[in-house]
């Protein structure tokens, strides 16, 4: 068994979406929605900022390394809800994916996210994370100040967060490096986004010895929103203007915004002890095993 | 409920070669030098993979493990098929070739008289991989310290999360770590022993955060790949990138410690928890 963050090749190439896909309403194949997914013109967490977000504080740095612009966050009103925005930052352009790493957070853009959400814990500030990133970044310098540890603290720090946390996935939910800011009361998800334990990519050119089966790994990892949601593992799918995301970016941005606030707002009635317990309950149900070889599911 | 068994009967390798090669150093040693070492070879100290159950034998005292929720076993939720065949095919062999029901064994015992908890995954039972069943196990174990007050030690051996089980095993990293959050608010002792390999999704999860990060020597300890790490960056990794002697030296671990010697480092460290004294 190889390591699972194997070949996370960013492919940000132009997806050219085929005619058949744009006329037709038939159902579209994992791979078709891992292409949607990653389109060069999808929205990115930039995009929302500036089509829903009002009063944008940002706030910068971990406090220990550096500030990583894959990684942003800060103060942010959302309808009329005030909160602690964080998330992944891809940028739009050749210099942007650049300048913020293709959204591959370190372990400093991991540890910024979680000094944020430490912050709003203090002063009783709701969290919404937006996930967007084909992966943690592998390279020497992450390894070296511990990506690992990076995301198992904050896996460790958000399960107890006394405030309500919403994660969104509004493109590609990249393994660890998505789970690291994605542990929330809430998982909501775009109906054309991805959400996985490796790329389709990684998957293939481990279990398929080829990454041209990537299209076969994405299928068999049931990686989209709808087989997510049948798997317990989001709650709800935010649908997508008909040809995706990238369409009509009024039109998605207002949707998140509306299913931000309606989710937030429930939450906010728990006490802390309620809200942490529920959230508790919801991670410990996730998966499925069998119990006395009668397959169970819960 | 049955969650208990009787104190397990513990496998001994029962291969019959004279030689064993090690694969570091590749000196050739006596089978039962080897395995009178536990694995560990005499010339290089090489720390070579050993079952969940010999390890039990090592840390706990005589018949003092008591199994716990050894009823668990993998599910293929997703019908996984690879090239290769299913993924229900594939963990059935390997519960056949094991004799364990899921990567990680579970239970509870003493160690020169402490009482604790532990779980120790097999690098055996597909590669150690985190699937469902491992993580319910590991939060399970998790939740009997919580219930009963005891120190948890779990053992890392795995290549990471498991492919054939989706985002299944991804979530599974914040089921053990919402199992750990419980156990730091109630102050309750946490060591995670991480030994060779401890990768990807194990690595970012239960594995990286115990109050105390033990290894043993040489493990690699990892998020990324090497190979990986080599094509993005463009160039070759120093020889000892990602071992545990790196890992302390950067500050993730607390100490290396012989797999000899770990018995008596964890009870030394669980009678500071225990400490009573004025
Ligand atoms: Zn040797």
């Amino acid at each position: 068994m190889g390591l699972e963050f194997e070949n996370t090749d960013v492919l940000i190439e132009e997806q050219k979406m085929t005619d058949k896909q744009k006329s037709n309403k038939k159902e579209l194949t994992a791979w078709e929605i891992v292409s949607i997914s990653r389109h060069p013109k999808r929205p990115v967490l930039q995009d929302y900022l500036s089509l829903i977000v009002d009063n944008f504080v940002e706030l910068h740095g971990d406090r220990y390394f550096s500030d990583d612009k894959a990684m942003i966050g800060g103060f942010a009103e959302i309808g009329d809800q005030k909160v602690m925005l964080i998330g992944h930052n891809k940028g739009k352009n050749t210099n942007e994916h650049i300048a913020r790493n293709f959204g591959m957070a370190k372990p400093d853009g991991y540890r910024k996210a979680l000094r944020l959400m430490k912050l709003a814990e203090r002063f009783k500030i709701p969290i919404v994370t937006i996930i967007d990133t084909p992966g943690a970044f592998p390279g020497l310098e992450a390894e070296e100040r511990g990506q690992a540890e990076a995301i198992a603290k904050n896996l460790t720090e958000m399960a107890s967060l006394e405030v309500p946390v919403i994660c969104v996935v509004i493109g590609e939910g990249g393994s660890g490096g998505a789970l690291g800011i994605g542990v929330g009361d809430k998982v909501l998800m775009l109906s054309n986004a991805i959400y996985s334990v490796i790329s389709p990519e990684g998957c293939a050119s481990i279990l398929w010895r080829d990454a041209a089966f990537a299209p076969d790994a994405a299928e068999a990892m049931n990686i989209t929103a709808k087989a997510l949601l049948k798997h317990g593992v989001i709650d709800e799918i935010i649908e997508e203007p008909e040809e995706g995301a990238h369409s009509d970016y009024k039109a998605i941005a207002e949707s998140v915004k509306k299913a931000i606030v309606k989710n937030i707002k429930p939450l906010k009635k728990l006490s802390v002890e309620e809200l942490i317990q529920h959230r508790f309950e919801k991670f410990s149900g996730m998966g499925k095993f069998s119990i006395n070889q009668s397959a169970t599911s819960r | 409920m049955a969650w208990y068994s009787e104190t397990t009967t513990v496998k001994k390798n029962s291969k019959k070669e004279l030689w064993v090669k090690c694969k570091k150093c590749q000196s050739h040693i006596y089978n039962t030098e080897w395995q009178e070492n536990h694995n560990v070879c005499p010339n290089c100290n090489y720390h070579d993979s050993i079952t969940s159950y010999e390890r039990i034998n090592l840390i706990f005292d005589e018949n003092t493990f008591v199994e716990l929720f050894d009823n668990i076993s993998p599910a293929d939720s997703l019908n996984f098929v690879d090239l290769k065949g299913s993924y229900k095919d594939k963990y059935e062999a390997n519960i056949k070739k094991t004799g364990i029901s899921e990567s990680v064994v579970t239970g509870h015992g003493k160690i020169n008289g402490i009482p604790a908890v532990i779980a120790v995954m097999d690098f055996r039972f597909l590669g150690g991989s985190l699937g469902s069943g491992t993580g319910e196990k590991i939060l399970q174990a998790a939740n009997y310290a919580y219930d009963n007050n005891l120190p948890y030690i779990v053992f890392s051996a795995s290549g990471g999360a498991r492919m054939q089980e989706g985002a299944l095993s991804l979530m599974q990293m914040a089921k053990t770590c919402a199992g750990v959050a419980r156990l730091n608010k109630k102050n309750i002792p946490y060591i995670s022993v991480l030994t060779n390999p401890t990768t990807g999704g194990v690595s970012a999860s239960y594995a990286m955060v115990g109050d105390l990060n033990i290894a043993e020597p040489g493990a690699l300890i990892a998020f990324a790949g090497r190979r990986v790490i080599e094509q993005t960056i463009g160039e070759k990794l120093p020889d000892d990138f990602q071992t545990a002697e790196y890992l302390l030296e950067h500050g993730f671990i607390d100490s290396i410690v012989n797999r000899k010697d770990m018995k008596a480092y964890l009870s030394n460290i669980l009678s500071f928890y225990s400490n009573k004294s004025n």
